[in-house]
């Protein structure tokens, strides 16, 4: 659904708001459907396990139906976004997502250097002295405050490991 | 008098020079604490805990104590300046202290913020001096339907106050609900909505989901429109903090006001968070300017900053007297207090008296200090601001990162934040509100526990919740602000059909 709204171009609004809905509801019924196998009648101790968020779940279905129908009803034209913008937001998303997945395998401070790196020298367009200052400077001061002040283990990967910190 | 003289006896004791060189450290180090996202007053008391074991106990609860204050301060600086609130209560102050910031105003919002917090802790310290065991007489009482008809009283509000559509307000909680149920139900030890995931065993943690749908969301919108960094600048100084004191007597009324709703949600275990909520709903309702809500009115920012400060402050009165925590910073102080060797309790103002009052005594001069120290700060956290967003904005990224890591040592913890984000950038695309869904998950479980144990008194039967005069006002309290909107669109209708 690409429409309207002049020269620009990008998802319509009325789009997202069904996605969302609907994305809601099936969450309610997931938790419907959970809530079903731990047991939403009383048992020895009293309402069991599913009890509560049964009704949770319920009141997720029934909510997200009529933002479901106030979403069909109203159509203003308006985009959600334009393509440009969401490409901006991705360019955030898909670092930040590498950056914590390799988190667990190369740990915290390696991956905070490479990414702040990438951020400051692609998106923000600084000089490497600039760049390598902050990135490498951040992490060090990080893991002074952290490690050695408040003394809270931050992952750490091989590297560091082979530094002995 | 005895009470007076315990008191004077407390300051002579908080006026140590070594505790208050410990006084201004905590204040500091909460402050710093309070405007990182993730390290919020409850773990980092938590963190610093351990540091704490040498020093003698009134020293230690004092420098805590000292740290909670300061993160209560800190809060505010982030929500005003970034609108990335540091803490759960400072939610309610991004409403107005943000557009405030954005208009060139942020030392009106600032002086006014601060200012309010050391009002509405002042009030509070004043109410735990008088009127302690009263009032912790009074809430002794509150049984689980009791309880569970605050919780409904805080929740009902959002629905009916709130800007947003009201089905999405409850959509949004919840799922929040939802989302705290998940894990290790508390009362029958069953798992529940795992799926056979391990890593949910322990449930989501609200402090990830904070960090997430505020901290990477916001960054994401921001990113939407271009990296022009939106954060207002700030320049606070005497003459603005002068004037800003000037214009805050007009609203004597609402601070009383905020005061008061802050005592009550914290001394019975609402807590900060939706004392902070509530008292900008109430404000936002009474107001003249009420209409003005949410575009920069300084009324929208001493509301929750007073109530917030407030029910921070009394969340030690039931902690002290009763040994019951009236919020998660008061549960880590109280287990402090038994590593100690102090047994909570109203014993400890028997047995314990130069403790207690000494703890007073500090909340005093403590607050006082903290007022001093931010107002004296807050250009060193301007001069964050002159930074350039394509710098900061990795370093907030890693900042969140590490602070969605600490809570419980988990790199899933860490991928969670940033689908909370992605999650946080749409709902809040869409208009959905994103404040209840977080209170959600925190109040969840106890919300819970309440509905539960109230239904097991009576068998399951409903009526429970209006069995007596107090739980059934709480209840109709609820009742009234859920269909709020309702009734004042029915009331405007009826008055045009009679004109």
């Amino acid at each position: 659904m690409t429409e309207r709204s002049g020269s620009a171009s990008g998802p319509a609004h009325k789009t997202l708001e069904i996605g969302m809905a609907l994305l809601i509801g099936v969450f309610g019924l997931v938790v419907i459907f959970g809530s079903l196998k731990a047991g939403i009648n009383w048992g020895a101790e009293g309402p069991r396990a599913g009890f509560f968020p049964f009704y949770i779940g319920a009141a997720i279905v029934v909510a997200s139906a009529i933002n479901l129908w106030h979403a069909q009803r109203d159509d203003d034209g308006r985009l959600f976004a334009e393509w440009g913008q969401l490409r901006q937001v991705m360019s955030v998303v898909v670092p930040t997502a590498i950056y914590v997945g390799s988190m667990p395998f190369i740990g915290l401070y390696i991956a905070s250097m490479v990414f702040i790196a990438w951020f400051m020298r692609w998106l923000g367009g600084y000089r490497w002295l600039t760049v390598v200052a902050v990135a490498v400077g951040m992490p060090v001061l990080t893991y002074l405050i952290f490690e050695r002040w408040f003394l809270v283990p931050l992952p750490k990967g091989p590297l560091e490991e082979w530094l002995g910190l | 008098m005895e009470e007076l003289a315990n008191l004077f006896h407390g300051f002579a004791v908080a006026l140590q020079p070594y505790n208050i060189m410990l006084m201004i450290i905590g204040i500091t180090l909460g402050v710093i604490i309070g405007v990182l996202p993730g390290l919020g007053g409850a773990n980092g008391v938590a963190i610093l805990l351990p540091l704490t074991f040498s020093m003698p106990p009134t020293s230690a609860i004092i420098m805590l104590s000292c740290i909670y204050w300061g993160a209560l301060f800190g809060g505010a600086i982030t929500s005003i300046l970034f609108n990335i609130p540091g803490e759960p209560w400072s939610v309610a102050t991004t409403f107005d202290g943000y557009p405030m910031a954005q208009q060139g105003k942020p030392g009106e919002a600032l002086t006014a913020a601060f200012t309010s917090s050391f009002v509405g802790a002042l009030f509070a310290v004043i109410m735990i001096t008088l009127v302690a065991p009263l009032v912790a007489g009074f809430a002794l009482r509150f049984g689980p339907a009791e309880k569970f008809a605050v919780y409904f009283l805080a929740f009902c509000s959002f629905v009916g106050l709130s800007k947003e559509p009201p089905f999405k307000t409850i959509a949004a909680m919840m799922m929040g609900f939802a989302l705290a149920a998940v894990g290790l139900d508390s009362i029958t030890g069953q798992l529940r909505l795992t799926f056979g995931v391990t890593e949910l065993l322990n449930g989501f943690d609200f402090l990830i989901a904070v960090i997430g749908l505020f901290g990477i969301g916001e960054i994401l919108l921001t990113m939407e429109e271009g990296l022009a960094f939106r954060g207002g600048n700030a320049s606070i100084n005497l003459r603005v903090v002068l004037q800003t004191w000037r214009e805050l007597p007009a609203y004597w009324m609402t601070s009383l006001r905020s005061c008061l709703i802050g005592c009550w949600m914290g001394v019975t275990p609402a807590g900060a968070t939706p004392a902070s909520f509530m008292s900008y709903g109430i404000a936002k309702r009474l107001s003249r300017r009420g209409n003005n809500f949410g575009k920069g009115e300084i009324e929208g920012v001493i509301a929750p900053e007073t109530a917030a400060h407030a029910a921070g402050t009394s969340a030690l009165l039931p902690m002290l007297s009763l040994g019951v925590p009236g919020s998660p910073t008061a549960a880590v102080l109280l287990g402090g207090l038994l590593i100690w060797g102090l047994q909570p309790g109203p014993m400890l103002f028997v047995e314990q008296k130069e403790f207690v009052w000494g703890l007073i005594a500090s909340m005093y001069l403590g607050n006082l200090a903290g007022l001093i120290v931010v107002l004296t700060c807050v250009p060193i956290f301007a001069a964050i601001l002159r930074v350039p967003f394509g710098i900061i904005a990795p370093l907030i990224l890693v900042l969140c990162a590490i602070g969605a890591y600490s809570v419980h040592n988990s790199t899933f913890d860490v991928m969670l934040m940033l689908v909370f984000g992605v999650l946080g950038y749409l709902l809040k695309k869409c208009n959905y509100p994103l404040a209840p869904l977080v209170l959600a998950i925190v109040l969840g479980d106890k919300a819970e526990e309440a509905f539960r144990q109230s239904l097991l008194g009576s068998q399951g039967s409903l009526g429970i919740f209006f069995s007596n005069g107090l739980v059934s006002t709480i209840m109709a309290l609820g009742l009234v602000a859920l269909f709020w909107s309702a009734i004042q669109e029915g009331y405007s209708r009826l008055r045009t059909s009679m004109a």
